[in-house]
């Protein structure tokens, strides 16, 4: 039954990389104290978990209550643990699997959104051309003078990624994104 | 105190420290103090309800919280002052996460204007041992640290039980604040579930009944649970009839006198214990983990059972092996269900397991803690067998270091009791046994308290012994010297060609004029005719004392899993040639440890 774990170069037994490697976005919902994006961010890397995007604001300002949004890559017998670990920090209060959740609610995936600031600068056609590009992925000029534009986007990681693969030959100078906020579909809450 | 006159509970932060040590019922506290705790010093030298214990290093504070945590069941307590105090108590902190030990550690801190500006003994205390806790905290308000300290201890002792550190900065010790008693109420992100699923007890419980070659095997979650779990599990072992072993930390949670005692399992777990385990139908899992020193090649690992998991840490079921049934709750009161449930009419004749106990019977009859003894030399078994028979009637706690000396010991001293043994599982810390034999003595002063010691781990803390003449605590250190690190050197043997590379110690110290500079007791023992009358001389003598037991220099500690086998691959004693040694452990064993 457990023949997927292969003995590695320690004492401890790691599942092969034959199992399957998905990529999975949590929802951790925790009280806003000093320390406790460490105490994630801590566990990550102890553990050797992967973070692929890691987004944090307080949500409840009253209650004092922040979510951090992860998007991590694991097998499933990995992904599982990533939840009960988190589960056992102190001050944190729910840990949904946003992706498994969408697959019981039969919505296919999270939405998931990110926003990204993209600085581009330069001259003539190239930058008649960027900004033609940037009203085709509906993305906002929020300054410009006659050298630069900073255009604002928000979408799917995929789509910030493709406009910045096609701004770089365009005078591409500088990215600030925001990383993942996810959510699932429908009227409950999580 | 001042309470009935001061309704308003305006105290210092060092008062507050004090009384909120008081009001969560600590009697004891280990520490060594300095520049960051002085006030909280002040604080305890003007009161007699807490008996501070001064140590001699701050890891020797840590492991006498742990022994005195282990033999009560109570937190552990422990002050020490900021930067070099708090980085000293990082081993205890780690030793007592990985074997569930509730710890309550108080650091001190730099006053927090000098916070982050590379103070004197500064250091980022809650940055340090974050990894190392359970949860901690750095409370920067005097008005949040009575509240906080209370916090500390429900965590440290409720769920899974672990340390936790509670950083103070020097100016909150000195600030005014209102002290508030203990709350009831904890954080809501807090609640760690205790009673099991009764569906899965009720389905584990019909599991177990149709259970031809069942096992159950339990672990320290059952002597962390409490008295009402050991009763509850030999309840359970008698109405079934199972054979049951133990992990090392679970030793006396079922007693070794009772008829169904396999043995330890594990590494250096009895045949029978490992072969059960091995070839077992069903499995019973009650508050173990599943640790790699138990399991052997885990792809080998009980290949034909069905198993069921019994853990409070919803992160332990399913991590290291899968289960097919995982409970989540306090074993105790998960074992409380399924004696209740096995009682209300489960069907189940004892004689279906009569094939299975005459297998078992087979293998017990090799025997495997055999050794070959001598009239000549002391032989480290035999030292042990002895120490167990002069000190079995008695009210006896033990703990150990790390190495040969503690498996002997896992092996051969026989527990009846839960709460009688206290050993480093998880971490391995040589020098916990010394220190944690202190603990042990403070808190149980009439009793016999006894560290079986390695010469090698011993002298890691052996500065304690100054700590146990000052408090006239007269635990016993019974030192099985066979002047080599003996597991490191038995593992040399196995994997590097038996090239002995810096494991035998060439300046061994005399340990009994060591005893005598400490004000302590030396006693020196090379002949097995003279062991009985020396161990009774070290059990008469009121005072610390130092047993300089020498012991056969080159045995090796057997039967053994070596790394990357299985649990039906053991290496046993009397297979145990020097050659044999030498090719146990293959190419791809060698990697792992």
């Amino acid at each position: 039954m457990n023949a997927h774990l292969q003995p590695t170069g320690s004492a401890y037994f790691i599942a092969s990389e034959t199992q399957l490697v998905e990529t999975h976005t949590l929802a951790v919902l925790v009280d806003n104290e000093p320390g406790v994006l460490a105490r994630v961010i801590g566990l990550f890397s102890g553990r050797g978990y992967n973070i692929e995007s890691l987004t944090v604001s307080e949500t409840e300002h009253e209650q004092h209550l922040s979510r951090i949004t992860i998007v991590t890559r694991g097998t499933a017998h990995v992904l599982e643990q990533i939840k009960h670990q988190l589960e056992r920090i102190v001050p944190v209060h729910r840990v949904v699997d946003l992706t498994v959740r969408a697959s019981e609610l039969g919505n296919g995936a999270p939405l998931e959104r990110e926003l990204a600031l993209v600085k581009v600068a330069g001259k003539g056609d190239a930058r008649v051309e960027a900004l033609r590009l940037a009203d085709a992925f509906r993305a906002k000029v929020i300054d410009a003078n006659t050298e630069h534009f900073i255009f604002e986007l928000t979408g799917k990681s995929s789509k910030v990624d493709q406009f910045i693969a096609i701004m770089k030959p365009l005078g591409l100078t500088e990215i600030s994104r925001t990383g993942v906020a996810a959510m699932n579909r429908g009227p409950q809450g999580m | 105190m001042t309470e009935e006159t001061n309704e308003r509970n305006e105290m210092t932060g060092a008062e507050i420290v004090v009384r909120a040590l008081r009001d969560n019922g600590v009697e004891h506290l280990f520490g060594y103090p300095g520049g960051a705790v002085l006030p909280i010093y002040d604080e305890l030298f003007q009161q007699d309800d807490i008996q501070h214990i001064l140590v001699r290093h701050e890891q020797g504070a840590g492991h006498a919280a742990e022994g005195y945590a282990r033999s009560t069941g109570k937190a552990g307590v422990f002050l020490v002052t900021s930067g070099p105090g708090a980085t000293n108590a990082v081993t205890p902190l780690q030793d007592a996460l990985m074997d569930s030990i509730p710890l309550v550690c108080l650091t001190g801190q730099v006053p927090t204007s000098l916070i982050g500006s590379d103070a004197f003994q500064e250091c980022d205390t809650v940055g340090i041992t974050r990894p190392c806790t359970k949860h901690n905290w750095l409370v920067k308000d005097v008005n949040d640290l009575a509240a906080t300290i209370h916090e500390a201890f429900h965590v440290a002792t409720t769920g899974r039980p672990g340390p936790v550190v509670v950083d103070i900065p020097k100016d909150v010790q000195f600030a005014k604040g209102t002290y508030v008693t203990p709350q009831t109420a904890p954080r809501k992100s807090y609640h760690p579930n205790v009673q099991g699923d009764l569906q899965k007890i009720k389905a584990a419980v019909e599991m177990l009944a149709s259970a031809k070659k069942p096992i159950i095997y339990s672990g320290g979650g059952i002597i962390n649970s409490g008295p009402d779990a050991s009763a509850l599990l030999r309840e359970l072992v008698e109405l079934t009839g199972f054979p049951i072993t133990s992990t090392l930390m679970g030793l006396g949670a079922y007693p070794a006198s009772g008829k169904n005692w396999l043995g330890m399992l594990g590494m250096h777990g009895s045949y029978e214990a490992n072969m059960a385990m091995h070839d077992c139908d069903v499995m019973l899992c009650l508050g173990a983990r599943f640790d790699d020193r138990i399991t052997g090649r885990i792809n080998a690992f009980s290949p034909g059972s069905k198993k069921i998991h019994i853990d409070i840490d919803p992160s332990s079921i399913n991590k290291n092996v899968h289960v097919d049934i995982g409970i989540l709750g306090d074993v105790g009161l998960v074992l409380e269900d399924m004696v209740r449930l096995w009682r209300a009419g489960t069907k189940h004749d004892k004689k279906s397991l009569y094939p299975w106990w005459e297998q078992i019977a087979k293998w017990r009859a090799r025997d495997s803690f055999a050794y070959k003894n001598s009239n000549d030399v002391i032989m480290p078994q035999y030292a042990i067998e002895r120490l167990y028979q002069l000190t079995k009637d008695r009210d006896t706690y033990i703990t150990t270091e790390v190495g040969q000396h503690q498996m002997w010991a896992a092996q051969h001293f026989h527990f009846n009791e839960p709460k009688r043994w206290m050993t480093s599982g998880g971490l391995g810390t040589m020098g916990y046994g010394l220190p944690a034999a202190l603990g042990v003595q403070i808190a149980h002063p009439d009793a016999l308290v006894i560290d079986i010691a390695g010469d090698a781990s011993v002298q890691m803390t052996m500065q304690e012994m100054s700590a146990a003449v000052q408090y006239e605590a007269p635990i016993k250190i019974f030192i099985l010297n066979n002047q080599y690190m003996g597991m490191v050197r038995q593992w040399q043997q196995l994997l590097h060609g038996n090239r002995l590379s810096h494991s035998y110690t060439e300046a061994m110290p005399d340990f009994v004029l060591m005893a005598q500079a400490f004000g302590a007791h030396g006693i020196r023992c090379e002949k097995p005719g003279d062991l009985d009358d020396a161990i009774q001389e070290m059990i008469d003598v009121k005072k610390p004392v130092l047993f300089d037991c020498r012991v056969a220099n080159l045995a090796n500690c057997f039967p053994m899993i070596p790394s990357g086998k299985a649990h039906n691959e053991m290496l046993l004693p009397d297979e145990a040639t020097d050659e044999a040694v030498a090719n146990a452990i293959d190419a791809k064993g060698r990697e792992l440890v």
